[in-house]
Order: C-alpha cells, then sequence, then structure tokens
C-alpha cells in the first residue's frame, strides 16, 4: 500500500506571478489591438467602395478624440510587438557561422529593428511626397 | 503520435508577424494619429481621391489585400493560442470563430478591391 | 555566535502525504556564512531543526541536476543559488511548479523521464557501420552545431519555467526537445527522419508558444527556446513537401 499522494498545484493565475510571464501576456495582447486596428482598414476599404461621402465619415470617426486615444495605445502596443518579434525572430533561425564567427542573436534583431526603422521612414516618405 | 496541421497556420502567423514588425507601427502613426489632425502630413495623404487611386491600383490593392489579411491572420492565432493561456478550453469551435473570422475577413478585402475596380 | 554571522529566514514549503492534505509554508532561522548557497541553507534546516525535511541534491556544484527548487517564485538551482543575495528578507524555496510534489521539496518527474526515452536519445547511424571502418570524424564546426544542446544535465528548471508544459503536461517540453534537436544536429547521427513525428506533433514543437523563460532559467545555457524553434521552420518545411532545405544541412542528408 502505497502512502504516495502527489499534490498537483493548480495553474490559475500563472502569469501574475512573474514578471517575465506578464510581459509575454502583454506582447499576446497586441494581437487583439492590431486585429482591432485591421478592421478598422477593412471598414476604410469598405466605405471607399461605397463612395466619396461613406469614405469622408469614416475618416471624420478617425478625428474624434476616442480613435485617436485607441490609435496611440494600438501604436505602444504594436511598437512592443514589434520589438519583442524582433527580439525573439533568431530563435527559429538555424545557427549562422559566418567567417568561422557565431552571429550573435542581438545582432540578428539589430537587422530586424533597423528594418522597421528604414520601412517606417520610407512610408512616411511615401505618404508626404509620393 | 498524430501530426499536427500547425505548420499552416503558423505560416500566416509569421508572415502576419514579419509584416506587422515592418509596418504595423508606421501604418498606425499615419492613418490613426497624423493625417486624421493633419500633423506632419496633409489630411490629403488618405483622403478619398488619393486612396482611392491607390485602390484602383494594381501594386495598391495587393499592399492594401496582404496588410489587412496577413495582420488578421497573425491576430487571429495568437490570440487563439491566448485562449488557452487564459484557461479557457479553446477546442475546435474557438478555432473555427478566431480563423474563421480571418478567412471572411481576407475575402471581404479581396472582393472589395475587386469591386472598387480599376 | 559573536562571529558576525548572520541569520536568515528561510521559507520553505512542506508536504507530508501521510498527514497533510494540502501543502504549507514553515519559516526556519538559518544562521549562515557570506558563502553559503541556499542548498547549504536547507541542509543546515535538515541536519539541526527538522531532519523530516526533504529534498534532492548531490554534487553541490551545478552539473548533477538534482537540487532544483522555485526559490522567490524564481527555478533555481539551490546550488548555484546565494542566500547572502536575498538577505535581510526572506528566501521562500518551493517545488519545481508543473510537477506534482510527491513530499516537500521532491516533485514527481516519471514523465519526464518517459518523454527523455521517447525521443531515440542516442546516435541512430545514417548507414550501418562495421568496427573496421575506424571511428567517425567530426570538424569542430559539426561539432558546433549541436555542442551546446548536449550540455543539459536535465535539472528540470526548465519544465517549471515553461507555463505551456504547466498547462498542457502532454507537452513533450524543452529540455527533451533539446535533447532530440541535439541528435538531429549531430553529424553523426541520420537526422531528421528517425524522431519526425515527435517533432511534426502537437505535443512536440508545436506546444511551444515561445514564452522563452526557459532559456532564460537554463544554468547550462542550452537554450531550449532555440532548439524548439528552429524546429518548428523544419516541421514546416516537411509539412509542405520541402525537406532539402531542412537545417542544418548535417542533419538533412
Amino acid at each position: 500500500m502505497s502512502a504516495r499522494k502527489p499534490y498537483v498545484r493548480p495553474m490559475d493565475g500563472w502569469w501574475r506571478r512573474n514578471p517575465f510571464f506578464l510581459r509575454y501576456m502583454v506582447r499576446e495582447s497586441s494581437a487583439v489591438l492590431l486585429a482591432i486596428y485591421a478592421v478598422i482598414l477593412l471598414t476604410g476599404v469598405f466605405r471607399l467602395s461605397q463612395g466619396e461621402a461613406a469614405y469622408a465619415a469614416w475618416f471624420a470617426a478617425l478625428t474624434c478624440p476616442f480613435s485617436i486615444l485607441f490609435h496611440w495605445v494600438a501604436l505602444l502596443t504594436v511598437c512592443y510587438h514589434a520589438y519583442t518579434w524582433w527580439k525573439v525572430m533568431p530563435k527559429t533561425m538555424p545557427m549562422l557561422v559566418i567567417g568561422g564567427r557565431r552571429i550573435s542573436e542581438v545582432a540578428l534583431s539589430g537587422i530586424g529593428w533597423a528594418a522597421t526603422l528604414a520601412m517606417s521612414v520610407a512610408v512616411y516618405a511615401l505618404a508626404r511626397w509620393a | 503520435m498524430k501530426r499536427s496541421n500547425e505548420p499552416v497556420f503558423w505560416s500566416l502567423f509569421g508572415a502576419g508577424g514579419v509584416l506587422s514588425a515592418l509596418l504595423g507601427p508606421i501604418l498606425i502613426f499615419i492613418t490613426g494619429i497624423i493625417a486624421p489632425v493633419g500633423l506632419w502630413l496633409p489630411q490629403e495623404a488618405i483622403g478619398y481621391p488619393r486612396m482611392l487611386a491607390i485602390a484602383q491600383s494594381w501594386c495598391g490593392k495587393v499592399t492594401i489585400f496582404v496588410v489587412i489579411s496577413l495582420f488578421l491572420w497573425h491576430a487571429v492565432h495568437r490570440i487563439y493560442h491566448s485562449l488557452h493561456d487564459l484557461g479557457i478550453r479553446a477546442g475546435a469551435g474557438a478555432a473555427a470563430v478566431c480563423y474563421g473570422f480571418a478567412l471572411v475577413a481576407t475575402l471581404a478585402t479581396a472582393g472589395l478591391l475587386l469591386i472598387i475596380g480599376f | 555566535m559573536s562571529d558576525g554571522t548572520r541569520t536568515i529566514e528561510i521559507e520553505t514549503l512542506r508536504y507530508r502525504p501521510e498527514q497533510d492534505t494540502e501543502p504549507h509554508y514553515q519559516t526556519f532561522s538559518v544562521p549562515f556564512a557570506d558563502d553559503w548557497s541556499v542548498l547549504q541553507g536547507l541542509q543546515y534546516i535538515k541536519d539541526d531543526l527538522d531532519s523530516s525535511l526533504s529534498f534532492r541534491w548531490s554534487c553541490r556544484m551545478a552539473i548533477c541536476g538534482s537540487c532544483g527548487f522555485m526559490i522567490n517564485g524564481q527555478p533555481r538551482l539551490g546550488c548555484q543559488t546565494f542566500l547572502r543575495n536575498y538577505y535581510p528578507n526572506k528566501v521562500r524555496v518551493g517545488p519545481l511548479e508543473h510537477f506534482p510534489i510527491e513530499r516537500d521539496l521532491v516533485v514527481g518527474i516519471e514523465d519526464f523521464i518517459g518523454k527523455l526515452e521517447g525521443i531515440k536519445p542516442y546516435i541512430v547511424p545514417k548507414e550501418s557501420r562495421t568496427l573496421a571502418q575506424g571511428e567517425y570524424l567530426q570538424t569542430p564546426a559539426q561539432r558546433d552545431q549541436y555542442e551546446q544542446f548536449s550540455s543539459c544535465i536535465n535539472c528540470l528548471l526548465c519544465y517549471a519555467a515553461c507555463p505551456q508544459y504547466g498547462l498542457n503536461p502532454e507537452f513533450t517540453g524543452p529540455a527533451v526537445l533539446a535533447l532530440l534537436h541535439r541528435y538531429n544536429a549531430d553529424s553523426r547521427d541520420q537526422g531528421w527522419e528517425a524522431r519526425k513525428e515527435v517533432v511534426n506533433a502537437e505535443e512536440g514543437v508545436w506546444g511551444c508558444m515561445l514564452v522563452g523563460y526557459c532559456s532564460e532559467v537554463c544554468p547550462k545555457g542550452v537554450d531550449p527556446a532555440h532548439a524548439i524553434n528552429q524546429n518548428k521552420v523544419n516541421s514546416t518545411l516537411d509539412y509542405f513537401g520541402v525537406k532539402k532545405f531542412l537545417l542544418p544541412k548535417g542533419a538533412a542528408e
């Protein structure tokens, strides 16, 4: 007759118990705001298809304070997504060795962060001057 | 062990993740913050004539389609898996709602862009 | 003692299955020298204060993998964590998360052992080889491809760190998948074919959400998150039938 009585601990609230997990949940939650933004864009395309007056109404909604606030929060969240995306991207790549030296993960992430910066500048330039 | 079908959704998640990491911040900044108020960019930058011209071009259509579609495929994959993290039992039903939403939005975007014409 | 010995409070989880329905914490006052590890603190409790306290330990030098605990909520080796870094605050010691508690700080690890055995943790040769053919030759570059993944000491800190394992014990888990990759990446091994069933399963690499805490807590720098997520790419290539792009190349032959 075994005296064993293994105790299984519940997982409730696991992500609140460690700052690392909290940051993970923030990273994952960026998807919600990104989805809402994509739907805003989709709504814009829909209004575009309905003509100038409909599109003007969509644009007017973008100018209201609630929309501006939402987009600020979405911007911060998606920036955190971009930062963490490039940070973990090297984990999906095999070990890279060039000229006998291993390429560090930070270097690879740096390429990603630089790419985001470059694309941001390019898109702004297109929007402003093209 | 049964082979998982995750690769399909993970590929879409990855593509959307790269695209939203590259373009997400600047697009949100332009369309949601500076253009609506005309700061550092005229409001016309995303005004009707210009956006219609973009949506009527092949290049513009592809860009708009890819951005909306991949952003959503990325987002729903994360949202679906987060349900599990939050202790919600997310089975085939939840998967159908999440991925189904992305599919419907993808089809709707394509349809609308065709309606907008050339 | 007038030699300047300090005293720290160690709060440890207690669970005696024969008499307790639930675990609870018990606090001990432990005089300690500056170089004492948490493990030494536990040993003092067992030697001098309460001999019934149960915990695993062996080498005292971070190579056997026995003394994994939750120390102030973080998975750490007891022998590699020092009381001086927590003083004057209390140190809370608990059994590794995501495993069933057997007694006090001892957890049941049968699940892990079973999974370890299930991934063919040995060289599966590309072709059969006679003794007359001599030893395998391997370049330093080929060795670099798998060396860090061979450093695992089976301490299970990564399993305690992994919330996906905690939420779903079917998940193969970080250390076992890292060891799987260690063999796949070894040029002497046939690579992908022998172990792909485990990799491609929902319980294989697809159970990982890249939380990344496993690599953060690993005392040996194995980086299981890297081993697993590289293989998500390989698994995807395999799924779509483009296996010739599997990496590392040495494993794909």
